[in-house]
């Protein structure tokens, strides 16, 4: 906090003068004395804040070199995305998005983000509330096993569920005799992309509901509310910021994963293909020119979506800051 | 036995809540995890031995383990810089830069991995200017890892910077410091645990990065196979053993550094008890 204070005074006091103290602090650099120039007057301000910033030119250097990296890094790999979708022009372009296997993955993504999430949600909000709210033995591991799908590889993911439903394992068998698929077919997706969304929520939920601590809810049944009307009326207002924030995430990462669902999938197009998965194929189809841009066409679609995540991400941190 | 508990607790649903929280890891993490240990616990010494010991699996170790560790090396020296800037100056656009900063994890890993290999194939807007291959090469793999790797740094590094107290470079200053010597003496001691939490991240994540990679790699037999591929490729021939024992020595692997991540923690947050 302090840090961006000391800043902005920076900018707003030391615009003008601090010129002369930059050059004489430049020249010093140089070691050139220069003896015949008396010694400029800087204000204390001025002094305390010189002796905690770098010199001019050591801050555009750097900042130069932190945005040339970003820019290479991540601004040009953007630009680049809807560069190539749209090199063949507009109609290859929806001609690309409308095609059926285009539009099956799609929906196909959209069921899977419609269960993975919402459960993900409800997981997280009832993780949270007994984490943060209750004391007990095994707490420790709880919070421990919630973290553990960030340390899976995606692959390691989908073959966890292979291992758990696949052909020849107990359940495998057992669901197979209902006539139900699980692996290589859409449940297996579902629950690919359930694992690795997982803990969203639920981390982004424990902190916030234990800063919030339980005197607002305790009241609120005191007072005689019921757990629901608690929930709802006190619960639920204090934690939606960070609800939004956990739930952003997740779909993002819901909609995107790749490893997880690669496994588990089977990929036969049209059926069992999510968008990513889509997007490979089209990407290793045998004409490279048109199956290429069909790629960099439909990612483009998961890239305005990503950018729209980083929108409300950043909108929700502009929220909670400023409360 | 319910009138009990609820005199214990004020606030109801702890019994609901801690039972679904249970089934619900149960059923989707450590059941699945449990049948994978217990598929391991049956691998003999001698298979894991031929599945570790095969060069192509030792290649792929090496590839994945040292492209890793270099990504993570280069996210922590730029995404340092990208936190100091972000922290320390201002700009016009700060936020439009500080919320990009994140695009690795919005940006699904395929879209990810097709765009870097177009970008850097020999035609592509920075492949055409090097004078050396990167696509379908390590080199590749490096850069897409470095590319993932990056926010893991930034947003570690960014409140730990904020918090530096400003009065310690003050005092540091007016004893006669110059600016370097209260960087590399005072600021970089504060941060350091955060960087190397940051660091860990990274590499962690780095370890286990498949559809970024895959694309850039170019998945040459022995050359620019990176783990998680080998893993797929081994479960698609329905060698479960081998994809069992490269898993399990991942997920060790990926456990310790999580381990050594809550560490690194305690160490800094220990650190910060010190000093209050």
């Amino acid at each position: 906090m302090s840090a961006i204070d000391y800043n902005k005074c920076h900018i707003t006091f030391c615009a003008a003068p601090s010129k002369k103290s930059q050059s004489l602090a430049a020249s010093k650099e140089n070691s050139q004395p220069k003896a015949q120039q008396p010694p400029k007057y800087k204000s204390p301000l001025e002094r305390r804040l010189e002796s905690t910033t770098e010199p001019r030119w050591v801050r555009y250097l750097l900042t130069f070199l932190a945005l040339g990296f970003l820019f290479l890094f991540l601004v040009l790999p953007l630009i680049f995305v809807f560069a190539h979708a749209f090199n063949a022009g507009w109609k290859v372009y929806w001609a690309a998005l409308v095609e059926p296997d285009t539009l099956s993955a799609i929906r196909l993504t959209l069921l899977a983000t419609l269960i993975a999430v919402p459960l993900n949600v409800l997981f997280g909000i009832c993780a949270a509330w007994c984490i943060a709210k209750f004391n007990f033995p095994g707490k420790g591991i709880l919070v421990t096993i919630i973290d553990l799908p960030f340390a899976i590889s995606p692959v390691i993911a989908g073959m966890l569920f292979v291992f758990m439903f696949g052909a020849g394992t107990f359940l495998g068998d057992l669901f197979n005799s209902w006539n139900i698929k699980i692996i290589f077919a859409v449940p297996g997706i579902v629950i690919a992309t359930m694992f690795v969304t997982m803990p969203f929520v639920a981390k982004e939920l424990i902190p916030v509901m234990q800063a919030q601590g339980s005197d607002e809810e305790m009241a609120a049944r005191v007072l005689g509310a019921n757990g629901w009307q608690m929930f709802m009326r006190v619960t639920l207002p204090n934690i939606k910021w960070g609800l939004l924030y956990g739930i952003i995430l997740c779909n993002a990462r819901a909609v995107g994963e790749f490893g997880a669902v690669a496994v588990v999938s089977g990929q036969i197009r049209g059926r069992t293909t999510t968008v990513p998965l889509h997007i490979e194929q089209l990407y290793n189809e045998i004409d490279p020119i048109t199956g290429v841009t069909a790629a960099f066409a439909v990612a483009s679609l998961l890239t305005m979506l990503a950018l729209v995540t980083l929108v409300l991400k950043t909108i929700v941190e502009m929220k909670t800051e400023i409360k | 036995m319910a009138r009990k508990r609820r005199r214990h607790h004020v606030l109801p649903g702890f019994g609901l809540t801690l039972g679904f929280t249970t089934f619900y890891l149960s059923v989707l993490t450590v059941i699945p995890l449990a049948l994978l240990f217990l598929r391991f616990s049956g691998v003999s010494w001698a298979d894991f031995k031929e599945t570790i010991f095969e060069p192509r699996v030792l290649a792929a170790f090496r590839l994945t383990f040292g492209a890793s560790f270099l990504a993570a090396l280069t996210n922590a020296v730029f995404g340092f810089l990208v936190a100091w800037v972000l922290v320390r100056y201002s700009f016009r656009g700060k936020r439009v830069i500080d919320a990009i900063v994140d695009l690795p994890f919005a940006l699904p890993t395929a879209v990810s991995g097709i765009t870097l290999t177009a970008l850097y194939a020999p035609t592509g807007w920075i492949g055409r200017y090097l004078p050396f291959e990167v696509s379908y090469t390590a080199i590749g793999i490096y850069i897409a890892l470095t590319f993932i790797g990056l926010p893991f740094v930034v947003r570690a590094m960014q409140p730990a910077l904020e918090e530096v107290d400003k009065e310690l470079e003050e005092v540091s200053a007016s004893l006669g410091a110059t600016r370097w010597q209260t960087f590399w003496k005072v600021i970089f001691p504060t941060v350091a645990p955060s960087l190397l939490a940051g660091f860990t991240m990274a590499f962690a994540r780095a370890i286990g990065e498949y559809g970024s990679v895959v694309f850039i790699a170019g998945n040459m037999q022995g050359k620019t196979e990176i783990l998680p591929l080998i893993i797929f490729y081994k479960l698609g021939e329905h060698d479960y053993t081998g994809a069992t024992t490269v898993a399990v020595s991942m997920l060790v692997a990926s456990f310790a550094l999580l381990f050594f991540i809550n560490m690194i923690q305690l160490w800094g947050s220990r650190y910060k008890d010190e000093e209050n």
